[in-house]
């Protein structure tokens, strides 16, 4: 009985979470026009998006900002992380804490503070903004993805890369980089994700007719529901779905790996 | 060029928070020698063989090597290397690219170094690990993957710091052994870190004595062992009775209420000593013939050790631990004598059974090794 309770209970978080999307992937293969009837299967929505040339435009956009800004916060991040790791307790964990914030920040102070500042830095709105603003949010992420790869690190091993006869430049590169690597490459992904995924500040930060997805498919929203945006929607998902599945798998297999090695 | 590989000239060590780890150390190392730092937590030998790695810098004092100061050199140009607590393996490489590292480094012909990591391999007994992936080793082969990756670069002198500490009991045995052998065949000056005095005196060539920053004693294992200088050292190193005496006259002890023949001189008359006496060495006589000034005493207990018996042995105020493989009920009365040459006297020092409380070795946390 407390079986049958725990799964039903299981299954409704489980039925509420998804069944909107699973409707919204439904729907894009939907031939009716219309949002209640079934009219039979096609592919037709996905053959129209990519003739819409205002889709695939902001569809390069979001790649090319997405890819621009995961690779500068990464960079940034990454750096950002080791300077943090080597700093005394006290310091990292109040620094910790002002990385963190902008993560939980509301969208939208964010978005607006942000066209605020480049206004007033007479920057103009645009695609130079969108790629600040994304590599702005995406850095506290890359972060707290390498922070922990540092943290695992022996401490003995930069001493000891040292003693066999490496420069502290040689150390970093051969020993510490190539083992927070999986943890630079998860940050890469999450920025990335983040960024395809952003519509709140990009809306904010953006102008002169620069527009990447999300806001592709709100203006499209708003002159009334095409079956191309479920299509569009239905591509993000399962987009931003993969690159989830890529930043957690590696983690995932790493402790089965573990768990199912005999005790030495 | 000096007599001496590695010299140690005054080291000090005083950390940020005023904590003095190291107090003007001097100590010398010879070629081929197996030298053991050996004492509790927080006495400074980790301290002293990171000042000799290169890992930190004293506040004063130096370090030479073949008579000129290393000093200032970082790790990475000095011609010593470790092998760390926890072996430090690089955990992206396979066990022949961990060994291959300093050869790699040197940008070294690389079927050169294949052939190195072979013969090191072979050494410390491990044959055809080269593809093996680290983290698949146990500890043991982990232990000898990093004693492989020092040795492959042909050191002055490997430091260890406490190599067999994270390992179980039987195979600590079977790498002291290893251990020795690796060390006498490479040829190569070790120094060693432990708190274990029975790995000190199972591999050690000389044994250095540390506590609270500052050297106690320097001598042979059989030296440490049979002529502790103080208290502490004989305390730290195996078990023993520390008793409070006098020195009546040369060659002339007083203690447990009876004057006793020994072999130590120089002590000046009715001085007060410490006796140290080895479980081993207090003999246990019937006392149905009376031996001429030998105290008397009664058998507290009797425990089964395995080889010998261990019995606790009341006599006046005081209690010895005695090592004999007859037992003795007990509440038996014993008889108690010495050989003159198993007296081993010492001057008083602060561990002495007699001396105030021991506050410095009450607030010394336990198993806080500094750095």
């Amino acid at each position: 009985m407390t079986k049958f309770l725990r799964r039903t209970y299981m299954g409704l978080i489980l039925f509420f979470l998804y069944v909107p999307v699973l409707l919204l992937v439904v729907f894009s293969f939907n031939a009716s026009k219309s949002r209640g009837v079934w009219g039979g299967f096609t592919l037709q929505w996905y053959v129209d998006l990519f003739k819409d040339r205002a889709i695939l435009a902001a569809l390069r956009n979001t790649l090319v900002i997405g890819l621009l800004a995961a690779a500068i916060s990464t960079l940034v991040g990454a750096v950002g992380a080791i300077g943090l790791y080597q700093l005394r307790r006290g310091w990292r964990q109040g620094l910790m804490g002002l990385v963190n914030l902008p993560m939980l920040n509301s969208e939208i102070v964010t978005g607006v503070s942000l066209m605020l500042l480049y206004t007033a830095m007479n920057l103009e709105l645009g695609f130079l903004t969108l790629v600040l603003s994304h590599v702005a949010f995406c850095i506290p992420y890359v972060v707290l993805s390498v922070l922990p790869k540092l943290r695992q690190l022996d401490p003995h091993l930069p001493e000891a890369a040292q003693d066999l006869g490496a420069t502290p430049t040689q150390a970093f590169f051969k020993v510490i980089l190539p083992d927070i690597m999986p943890g630079i490459f998860s940050g890469f992904l999450l920025a990335l994700t983040m960024s395809i995924d952003d519509f709140v500040i990009s809306f904010f930060t953006t102008g002169m007719g620069v527009q990447n997805l999300s806001i592709t498919v709100y203006t499209m929203a708003k002159r009334g529901i095409s079956p191309k945006i479920n299509a569009l929607s239905t591509i993000i998902f399962v987009v931003v779905l993969g690159l989830l599945a890529a930043v957690n798998l590696p983690d995932l297999r790493r402790k089965n790996a573990k768990a199912s090695r005999p005790p030495v | 060029m000096s007599e001496h590989l590695i010299e140690l000239k005054d080291l000090t060590m005083v950390f940020e928070d005023g904590y003095t780890a190291l107090d003007g150390i001097n100590l010398s190392l010879n070629r081929n020698e197996f030298l053991t730092l050996l004492g509790p937590s927080g006495c400074g030998k980790t301290t002293t063989l990171r000042l000799v790695g290169g890992f930190a810098a004293p506040t004063s004092g130096d370090v030479l090597y073949m008579g000129k100061s290393i000093v200032h050199l970082p790790p990475y140009k000095r011609n010593i290397n470790t092998v760390f607590q926890r072996y430090a393996l690089f955990p992206h490489m396979n066990v022949a690219q961990n060994i291959a590292f300093g050869p790699d480094l040197r940008r070294q012909d690389k079927r050169e170094t294949a052939r190195q990591v072979a013969d090191m391999l072979a050494l410390v007994g491990l044959r055809g690990f080269e593809k093996r992936a680290v983290a698949s080793l146990s500890g043991g082969q982990q232990q000898r993957v990093a004693i492989a990756r020092a040795l492959i670069n042909k050191p002055a002198v490997l430091l260890l710091d406490e190599p067999l500490g994270a390992l179980d009991l039987k195979l600590r045995k079977e790498m002291q052994v290893e251990l020795k052998r690796i060390q006498v065949e490479s040829g190569i000056t070790f120094l060693y870190v432990t708190h274990d005095q029975e790995e000190a005196l199972t591999m050690s060539d000389t044994v250095v004595v540390m506590r609270g920053g500052q050297v106690q004693q320097v001598g042979t294992p059989q030296d440490i062992y049979n002529e502790p200088v103080n208290a502490f050292v004989a305390d730290f190193i195996g078990e023993s009775n520390i008793l409070a005496g006098t020195m009546i006259a040369d060659r002339r002890a007083f203690f447990l209420g009876h004057p006793f023949e020994c072999v130590d001189s120089g002590f000046g008359e009715d001085a007060p000593v410490d006796v140290v006496l080895r479980p081993e060495d207090v003999k246990l006589k019937s006392v149905d013939a009376p031996i001429p000034g030998a105290p008397r005493g009664v058998v507290i207990s009797t425990l089964f050790k395995g080889v010998h018996y261990e019995m606790r042995v009341s006599v006046g105020a005081d209690e010895l631990l005695v090592h004999s493989t007859h037992a003795r009920e007990p509440g038996t009365p014993v008889q108690i004598t010495v050989a003159p040459s198993d007296i081993q006297i010492m001057r008083k020092s602060d561990m002495s059974p007699d001396a105030p409380a021991r506050a410095e070795e009450a607030a010394l946390p336990i198993s806080d090794e500094r750095m």
